[in-house]
């Protein structure tokens, strides 16, 4: 049954109890006035033979009461008359419903949210047929996927294991549908990838293996749903529409479906073009080199029925083993395993499916001490309904009734509470899953709220209902109501470490460790933006202007790019310009090459020297970019085709290949087609793909000797960025006006690298903050708690001459004995945990000095501002007022 | 109330539908009809009639309906179900073997058995 009708069920069935109620009112009246009829008739008046006839009959409620039990199906009923009940209870106590409420509606929140998230990146599968044995291929060492095209060819005719191959790569392309060039993402497929998936058209077809006949020989695209929605206003005639994509005629020949968004997970492009016409895109010709990985992002299929993982896996090493043998120079074997393809397997797959779980845990535990804190305050409540309970105990209520009553009450804060937090949470998701933190990368997080997620947050509700309802359980099946209501609630504190205490320290804790692992965050971050990187970010603003966009091809790439270098230095203000063809520390992705020393006569892959990444820059870039030059030359414009090979390394290069920088300078090497390069200049070392990387060589080449179409160029000004940003466009306009352009200054670029470390920052912060606010309301449960239990006490001691110090020791030691345990638990394990965070954020170390003294400054202020009314209560006790009350 | 007899726990059940097999009943008749057979020597408690009623109609062995009472007045009639009479007829046998091995004991006359 689902929901809605269970609910329409309900219903009716207290509607009909209603009904009931009422026939049954009908019913013990009529027999009433047909008695008082008899008596009439037997001569008496006939208000005496009514009041007669009620006697008679006894106690009207009591059976009233047990006609509606022997009826049966009154679950419903009382239910209701319990949540009725415990409405208005509620709606007497604002305060404390307000407290338990917002609690609940945070913590259930945030559970939702990380729920939501934990869901749909690592739960879910993807959201194609048969995702079951669906698998990409992942190197072992590194979890990187790319291929050669020539390899995949390979790796899809001989393996036994995959019922077919496909691949993929991700690029950027100018898109014109009969307007001006826009920006867009593609994947560049391979002919059987739709087929692989079983994904149908939905609007004309699809590609398929047999249109391929190599290079540039499918000059069609399909358009996913989102863009043709967007872009071409869902026109039902598109099929057969030609477009231009990077200025090359291409036709559409149909539409994908709306939920199929590739089978990346945090991604979705624009568009699909094939593999095999990547070259005609992008201009870079790399199809029939078996060195060149760049070709293919990520190569997956489905295992055939009965092949596990391992086997396939094997299948393929295998493969890869006899490619080395057959092609030395070109293929390296490097070990594979099968992952899973939505997260890239465990590249990102990895890391967040650790911080998720993680996360699920701390905010479990959140919900768990809130539930504890509620706890207390339920129990706290208990006692204070002590008389009431009592009257109702000894009125002839069952005791079971009276917990239902409670437990009713509780599962109704917790139902109120969570219906809040999943309203918020709905705003939160379908804020995140419309976030793009990246102008240049449409990141697409698929946390739209489900059905699942509903469910998930009315379980968790209705739990810690229980959960927190169950606290007062013992203290009302203790209750005797002679005794209280003789001489009032019971009191005489407990001594003993009570549960609710291991409870306290539990989530001082949590709330401690938490906040750690903020501030440790935190200071990472701080760190990270001020640290050496081996160029200097600030004041640099990079503009990307697509050339391959606009058509340039060949040498006319090399004088646009000489030329915009020459107008942007003629902008006031601007001190150097350079350009390059990757920016470090803003793409996540620099790419690599292989060199040889100069002796090594055999350029087979196995016997290369070294791997080092690989940017291909202009004159200037270096002074630029801020790079410091450690010993030697940067290009000049001469460094041409005509002259001499020339190289610039980093510090880490020249140690590495030449066994130090003095013998590196003027000395030779050999790129990985053979080609002999002399070291000229040597650069500091710096950071290239991310901040957590290990110090890796870099090699720089001459864009003049190593053309590279993709051109950012760096600018370094002392103009505000919103000055030169119009200035760059005009200038570069100027030369090209239909040339796309995109600007951004670096240390925003720098967000990509830094999105981790920052999202981390905020989820921790975000649950440390509500873990604080809970401690502060636990604490400050149990001081109150202890005030109001020895008031009496307090009261004597106070006619008698106790100071106020005294006073504050007797009530606030035992509290803050508690917090100082928590905290320190919570202080060892946020260093702990700090280590699983080093490998998030750059810079998290916990040896610290400032995040420790700041851990100790924060728990002591949420101690004292937690007891600070408590305090001021048990200060201002008044000895005679005490005594009067008594 | 002289010659007034103590009811026994559980017989309520069987006087009523006793009571009602001898004809279509509303609350208030069921107590005179029980009343009247029994020349006045059971006497129910008027408002503990109505939770046998609602038992017994869960049970399957009345069924009730809304009718209009001899002095005009709108009151629930009760019947006897198909279920209803079996269970009176097992009931009633069952009593009688109770009553008359009650009664050979209380008949026991020293020196027997």
């Amino acid at each position: 049954m689902s929901i809605a009708a269970r609910i329409r069920a309900l219903r009716a069935r207290l509607f009909r109890g209603d009904q009931a109620d009422a026939e049954l009112d009908e019913e013990l009246r009529a027999h009433v006035e047909m008695r008082a009829d008899d008596l009439e008739r037997a001569g008496l008046s006939r208000a005496e033979a009514e009041r007669r006839a009620r006697i008679e009959f006894g106690g009207h409620l009591r059976f009233k009461e047990q006609s509606r039990e022997a009826r049966g199906g009154t679950f419903w009923e009382t239910l209701a008359q319990d949540a009725r009940f415990g409405l208005r209870v509620l709606r007497k106590s604002p305060s404390f419903t307000g407290v338990a409420v917002v609690t609940l509606a945070l913590t259930i929140g945030a559970n939702a949210v990380v729920f939501a998230s934990l869901n749909a990146l690592i739960l879910r599968p993807l959201d194609v047929p048969h995702p079951e044995n669906l698998y990409s291929i992942h190197r072992v060492k590194d979890n990187s996927a790319n291929q050669s095209y020539l390899d995949y060819v390979d790796l899809r005719d001989r393996n036994r294991s995959f019922v077919d191959l496909a691949a993929y790569d991700i690029i950027q392309a100018g898109l014109e549908a009969g307007d001006e060039p826009t920006s867009t993402w593609a994947l560049v497929v391979s002919g059987n990838y739709f087929d692989v998936l079983g994904i149908r058209p939905y609007r004309g077809h699809l590609f398929h293996a047999s249109d391929e006949h190599g290079p540039d020989s499918v000059p069609t695209i399909v358009l996913a749903y989102d863009c043709w929605r967007s872009r071409f206003h869902e026109d039902p005639g598109v099929v057969g529409r030609t477009v231009r994509v990077n200025k090359h005629p291409f036709t559409v020949i149909g539409v994908a479906p709306p939920q199929f968004k590739g089978t990346l997970l945090f991604f979705g492009p624009d568009f699909y073009a094939p593999l095999v016409d990547k070259g005609l895109i992008t201009g870079v010709r790399e199809m029939d080199s078996r060195g060149q990985r760049k070709m293919i992002f990520q190569t997956f299929g489905h295992l055939k029925p009965g092949v596990t993982r391992e086997q396939a896996a094997a299948d393929l090493n295998a493969i890869s083993i006899a490619l080395e043998k057959a092609y030395p120079h070109d293929h390296l074997h490097l070990p594979v395993t099968l992952q899973r393809p939505g997260l890239y397997g465990e590249f990102l797959g990895g890391p967040l499916r650790a911080f998720l779980t993680a996360l699920m845990l701390l905010a479990g535990l959140i919900l768990l001490a809130a539930c504890a804190n509620l706890g207390s305050l339920f129990a706290a409540r208990a006692a204070d309904r002590s008389r009431e309970l009592a009257v109702r105990l000894a009125l002839g209520a069952g005791r079971g009734r009276l917990l239902r009553q409670l437990f009713t009450e509780a599962v109704l804060v917790a139902l109120i509470g969570g219906a809040l937090g999943l309203a918020g949470s709905f705003a939160l998701l379908s804020w995140l899953s419309a976030w793009q933190p990246f102008p240049r990368f449409p990141l697409n997080i698929p946390v739209t709220p489900d059905a699942t997620l509903c469910g998930a947050a009315l379980l968790l509700a209705v739990v810690s209902g229980l959960l927190f309802g169950a606290v007062p359980v013992r203290q009302v099946l203790r209750t005797d109501p002679y005794t209280v209501i003789k001489s009032g609630p019971a009191s005489g504190p407990g001594r003993r470490l009570s549960v609710r205490d291991v409870l306290l320290v539990a989530q001082v804790a949590i709330c401690a460790l938490l906040v750690t692992s903020s501030f440790v965050a935190v200071r990472g971050l701080e760190r990270s933006m001020h640290s050496q990187y081996g160029f200097e970010p600030r004041n640099r603003m990079l503009t990307c202007a697509s050339l391959e966009m606009s058509g340039y091809d060949g040498d006319a790439v090399l004088a646009m790019q000489r030329r915009m270098i020459d107008a942007l230095a003629s902008i006031p203000g601007v001190t150097a310009v350079g350009t390059t063809d990757t920016v470090p520390l803003s793409q996540g992705d620099v790419p690599g090459t292989f060199l040889f020393k100069d002796e090594t006569t055999d350029l087979k892959r196995g016997n290369a020297a070294v791997f080092p990444v690989q940017f291909d820059v202009s004159p200037g870039y270096f002074r630029a970019a801020g790079a410091r030059l450690v010993a030697g030359r940067s290009f000049t414009w001469q460094d041409d085709k005509q002259a001499p090979q020339v190289a610039v390394i980093n510090q880490l290069l020249a140690r590495t290949l030449f066994g130090s920088e003095a013998r590196a300078l003027g000395g030779w090497f050999k790129q990985r087609e053979g080609t002999r390069t002399q070291v000229v200049g040597i650069v500091e070392d710096g950071k290239y793909a991310n901040l957590m990387e290990d110090p890796e060589p870099a090699l720089f080449l001459p864009v003049m000797q190593t053309p590279a179409s993709l051109t950012w160029l760096v600018v370094d000004s002392d103009v505000s960025p919103d000055q030169l940003g119009p200035a760059i466009r005009t200038r570069l306009h100027a030369l090209d006006a239909g040339l796309p352009v995109f600007l951004q200054s670096w240390p925003d670029a720098m967000g990509f690298p830094l999105f981790p470390s920052r999202v981390a920052a905020v989820a921790l912060g975000v649950l440390g903050a509500m873990a604080a606010l809970l401690s502060i309301t636990g604490i400050f449960g149990l001081a109150a708690y202890t005030v109001s239990q020895r008031l009496k006490e307090l009261g004597i001691r106070i006619a008698l001459g106790a100071k106020g110090g005294e006073i504050l020791r007797a009530t606030l030691s035992r509290p803050f004995k508690l917090l100082a345990l928590g905290s320190a638990a919570g202080l060892v394990l946020g260093v702990l945990a700090s280590q699983v965070l080093a490998h998030m954020v750059y810079q998290a170390t916990p040896h610290d000095p400032i995040v420790l003294t700041c851990v100790v400054l924060l728990m002591l202020v949420l101690g004292l501002v937690a007891t600070w009314i408590p305090a001021q209560r048990a200060l201002s006790v008044d000895p005679l007022a005490l005594l009067r009350e008594e | 109330m002289p010659g007034e007899a103590q009811l026994l726990q559980g017989t309520l059940d069987l006087l009523i539908l006793k009571a009602v097999s001898l004809g279509r009943l509303h609350g208030y008749g069921i107590l005179l009809r029980i009343g009247q057979i029994s020349g006045q020597a059971l006497l129910v408690e008027q408002g503990a009639l109505y939770p046998a009623l609602f038992r017994l109609v869960r049970q399957g062995l009345l069924k009730a309906s809304w009718g209009t009472s001899e002095n005009n007045r709108r009151a629930k009639f009760y019947e006897l179900t198909a279920a209803g009479r079996s269970r009176l007829r097992q009931e009633t046998d069952g009593w009688n073997r109770l009553a008359t091995a009650i009664a050979a004991v209380l008949a026991a006359q020293p020196g027997e058995a």
